[in-house]
């Protein structure tokens, strides 16, 4: 091997190195068919990492309070020094969106350029969530839209009147998705032309819904009741089928929202839409990107363009990146997503490169497969639940010693129910996978009935996951979406067919006047 | 492909309006965050931003989550001696699953306290929020001699730098047209004439008539050319005039009772009264001055350091204060160039023949000239003379001079709002 010298040694670094190691960087990734967008990498300083981190990364978008208390937390944590800033910060957009702080060593910056650049880039670009729910070109016009409308509407309707629906709206964004059905791609150009279109149309379909008039049916009806001798009801529940996008049916349905209050609903929900998939792969978009890192920091040693200075600078980082605490630490948080991640795509490697006895009888599909392939193939098809599913190996379950504990609380004592052996491999892996499956993460709650032929309430159905009850931020959540419904709102926890809890804002009378 | 950007010279203040609308949102919680700090300062540090705690369950943005209970199963890293079916007891109680349950909330029942910082600048808006200097009437205008220059329209005069270009090119083609027009109008004539001239039939001409046209247009043309494009009598200039402004310094006397009777705990609670207040007029003012004077049987000017930790003994006669006051102002601080402010603290103490002299001394020769007098009796027992003397003093000025009484420490911001309070009538 040529040892050639490095592009540059220390510390500091300037635009014409990181242009060489960008450059480098960049061919290393072919060789390993990183697909990525173009990178469009910004050099910031930590006050404007700190604006970046309190709008999500995003760089622009609608003014509310929540992003300024977002803003202080994360100065506050800073400048007492409990935070470092998170070096990277991505977003998914095309062209792909980095940020390097300006303080941050040549390492820093060499390795933030291949975690970001090309590890997160290539996820958001091959990952199928990412392709079926996010359209990375047309995000930051959105966003754009999205600011321009809300501060319009600021200006003709006032900033309270704004703040409060946002406010009602962001307490329903994680129930904005639709989940499994592909959504139309959003685009800024297309919805500012149809924007004011939609609101006319949207309002008369509103008002065609409430009308009192009934509509003109059949008049001999399938079945003669008694109770209902003009056969009122006989036509069901409205929605006929329960709705999981509460947003969505707020934005349809909601009888008295005004159009622009619809539109707002609309850039919440498709907003909310836009972060779904980063939610749900936050262990394979992490581990992609440190495994990626490591990979093309190790090759630009090997090929000697950074020097032993800087390679040992990385690996110190890096491994404190990939640290996984145990469970009883004082330091415990979890499970580390980019230590699971990183361990599980090294292990793909391995099992494909240098397989067990073992890995042949666990995966014989990827075993002695060419792992390059391999590697591509699970990020590309893959969610966080189903990646674990498919790929957590007996390996990575003993390296990271993993069990489970079971906590009933019909049960005196907790129990544990798996550990790294040949017996609880598998229910191990069926666990964590569960773990991170958003439908279990979050409580279930779906629209059950709008009353549109009776007092217009709203009843949502929660159904309970191992008897898991909601807790008591319910009340605030339903009083948000009865100023956004506009009529009695009412949630029932439901344990099969029984129904278990009711919970219903406005408050009963009586309550209220304890309360 | 990819490309660098230096944003680093691009603003850094993008949260600045959400960050805003926060402190809005939840402006009672930080008043009365600042007024405990206020109130708990140590006295030098008001020039400090301050950090606030605000309740998390009040801020808190809520989601439909799982509360604690049921039945659920955490998987965790790190055992070490645990085996398949082994039994524990819960910890510290309760249903709650300790370990990560996926991505827990966020900001939400974990933390008791939501804390931030407030800079200098906020803390202070806070502090002197709906507070206002009664009086603030600025000096009559007569009398001063202060002067700045303002725009004052535009001037046929002026030096060559303050030229203004536009007017002076619209007074130029103003003038070109109506120099012009005349001329114009006399060269087409002749033009027609010419021609008029010149289509008859060649028996017809009279060659001397065209002869003289021609000269006439000529002649027209060349006073066409010679309009000037530009003339000195177009140009214009903006115009500055000086205009006396209304003072923008202040001088504020902290007057201050150093007999026997006031303890340090006394001269702590006056420290922070004259700080607020010299905060306060900072605010105000464009420049603020402080004199330090203290008496017991004589008045004295001295420094800051000197005003509130040297410890004297005696009796006391407050005229000599405001005797001493009334020469410094004769002397430095004349009535029409400064604004000027007394704060004068005491324990109530006086000789007791002195305090009508006071009030003498204050409604003849001080009043007339102050901005504004407060007095701060700092005193948990009944009132003397000297109180009742300024009560009189009050009820001739009742615009400018106010005074109230301080029991203790936690007094002083309350009684300092409302001494200033934002006045309805104003």
């Amino acid at each position: 091997m040529t040892r050639r010298k490095p592009i540059a040694t220390g510390s500091d670094w300037n635009f014409e190195t990181l242009t060489a190691y960008e450059r480098e960087i960049a061919r290393l990734a072919d060789e390993y068919r990183l697909d990525t967008y173009p990178n469009q990498i910004e050099i910031i300083t930590s006050e404007q990492m700190m604006d970046a981190y309190a709008s999500v990364g995003m760089p622009i978008g609608y003014h509310h309070w929540s992003f300024g208390k977002q803003f202080l937390a994360v100065e506050q944590a800073y400048r007492r020094g409990q935070m470092g800033l998170a070096y990277e910060l991505v977003i998914n957009s095309d062209p792909c969106i980095a940020y390097l702080m300006e303080e941050n060593t040549l390492m820093m910056q060499v390795l933030v350029m291949a975690h970001a650049c090309y590890g997160h880039n290539s996820f958001f670009k091959g990952n199928y969530l990412f392709r079926t729910w996010t359209d990375a070109s047309a995000i930051v016009d959105y966003l754009v839209f999205a600011r321009r409308y809300v501060s319009e509407c600021e200006e003709r309707h006032g900033v309270a009147a704004v703040e409060q629906l946002l406010d009602a709206c962001h307490a329903l964004q994680n129930y904005g998705v639709d989940r499994y059905k592909r959504p139309s791609p959003i685009s800024a150009e297309e919805e500012a032309r149809r924007q004011a279109e939609r609101a006319e149309y949207l309002q008369s379909q509103v008002n065609l819904l409430w009308s009192t008039i009934p509509e003109h049916r059949p008049a001999h009806g399938p079945e003669h009741d008694e109770e209902d001798p003009l056969g009122l009801h006989q036509y069901g529940r409205y929605p006929a089928e329960p709705q999981e996008n509460l947003l969505y049916f707020i934005e349809k349905n909601a009888p008295l929202l005004e159009p622009w209050q619809r539109e707002i609903v609309r850039i919440v929900r498709k907003l909310a839409q836009y972060f779904y998939p980063q939610r749900q792969t936050q262990v394979m978009n992490e581990g992609w990107a440190t495994f990626w890192h490591y990979t093309l920091m190790n090759r630009l040693y090997d090929e000697g363009l950074v020097d032993e200075g800087v390679i040992l600078e990385f690996l110190q980082s890096h491994t404190a990146v990939v640290s996984q605490q145990s469970f009883d630490s004082p330091y415990f948080n979890g499970i580390n997503p980019y230590a699971l991640g990183f361990a599980m795509y090294s292990d793909i490697k391995r099992i494909c490169q240098e397989p067990t006895a073992e890995d042949r009888e666990w995966f014989p599909d990827i075993a002695g497969s060419d792992w390059l392939e391999t590697l591509h193939f699970a990020m590309r098809n893959f969610k966080d639940e189903s990646f674990i599913q498919q790929f957590l190996s007996p390996k990575v379950i003993r390296d990271l010693k993993l069990f489970t504990l079971v906590d009933d609380d019909q049960d005196e004592m907790l129990t544990i129910e798996a550990i790294h052996n040949e017996r609880g491999y598998r229910r191990i892996r069926e666990a964590l996978s569960t773990q991170y499956a958003l439908s279990v993460r979050e409580p279930n709650i779906q629209v059950w009935e709008a009353d549109i032929r009776g007092d217009r309430s709203l009843t949502l159905h929660h159904v309970q996951d191992r008897r898991r009850p909601l807790a008591k931020s319910v009340y605030p959540v339903l009083r948000h979406l009865h100023q956004l419904w506009g009529f009695p709102v009412k949630l029932l926890s439901m344990e099969g067919e029984e129904v278990v809890r009711r919970y219903q804002w406005p408050l009963p009378a009586d309550l209220e006047g304890r309360g | 492909m990819s490309y660098f950007i230096d944003r680093r010279l691009n603003d850094r203040h993008k949260s600045e309006v959400n960050r805003q609308r926060f402190l809005d949102r939840y402006r009672t919680h930080i008043k009365r965050s600042v007024e405990e700090a206020v109130n708990k300062r140590s006295i030098t540090d008001m020039e400090r931003g301050e950090k606030v705690s605000i309740p998390a369950r009040d801020i808190s943005e809520p989601v439909f989550q799982h509360g604690p209970g049921g039945k659920r199963t955490v998987v965790s890293p790190g055992n070490k001696e645990f085996v398949e079916g082994d039994r524990l007891r819960r910890p510290g109680g309760g249903g709650g699953g300790g370990a990560g349950e996926g991505s827990a909330s966020n900001q939400g029942e974990g933390m008791d306290e939501f804390a931030f910082s407030l800079t200098r600048e906020e803390f202070l808006d806070f502090v002197f929020d709906g507070l206002e200097l009664p009086h603030l009437e600025r000096k009559a205008l007569l009398d001063l001699e202060e002067v700045r220059p303002v725009r004052a329209g535009i001037a046929r005069e002026g030096v060559p730098a303050r030229i203004n270009i536009v007017r002076s090119m619209r007074e130029a083609q103003a003038r070109r047209i109506a120099m012009r027009a005349p001329i114009k109008r006399a060269l087409r004539e002749a033009t027609e004439a010419l021609e008029a001239e010149e289509r008859k039939d060649p028996v017809l001409r009279n060659p001397a008539r065209i002869a003289e046209l021609k000269a006439e247009i000529e002649r027209l043309e060349k006073r066409l050319d010679a309009v000037p494009f530009i003339d000195t009598y177009d140009l214009r200039y903006n115009n500055l005039i000086n205009q006396p402004q209304p003072s923008n310094k202040a001088v504020m006397f902290c007057v201050m009772d150093v007999s026997g009777s006031m303890t340090q705990s006394h001269k702590d609670i006056a420290k922070r009264f004259f700080l607020l207040l010299y905060l306060f007029l900072e605010r105000n003012y464009e420049k603020v001055e402080l004199v330090f004077v203290r008496h017991h049987t004589a008045a004295k000017e001295v420094d800051e350091e000197e005003f509130f930790y040297s410890r004297e003994t005696g009796g006391t006669i407050v005229s000599s204060a405001l005797t001493l006051v009334d020469e410094i102002i004769r002397d430095r601080y004349p009535a029409h160039q400064w604004n000027l402010y007394v704060a004068q603290a005491s324990d109530g103490d006086n000789w007791d023949d002195d305090s009508t002299t006071c009030r003498e001394l204050l409604v003849k020769s001080l009043m007339p000239r102050l901005q504004y007098f407060t007095y701060v009796e700092i005193t948990p027992h009944a009132h003397q003379a000297l109180w009742e003397e300024y009560e009189s003093v009050q009820a001739e000025f009742p615009q400018r001079f106010a005074m109230r009484q301080i029991v203790e420490a936690g007094d002083i911001y309350p009684v300092f709002r409302e001494l200033f309070r934002r006045r309805a009538e104003h």
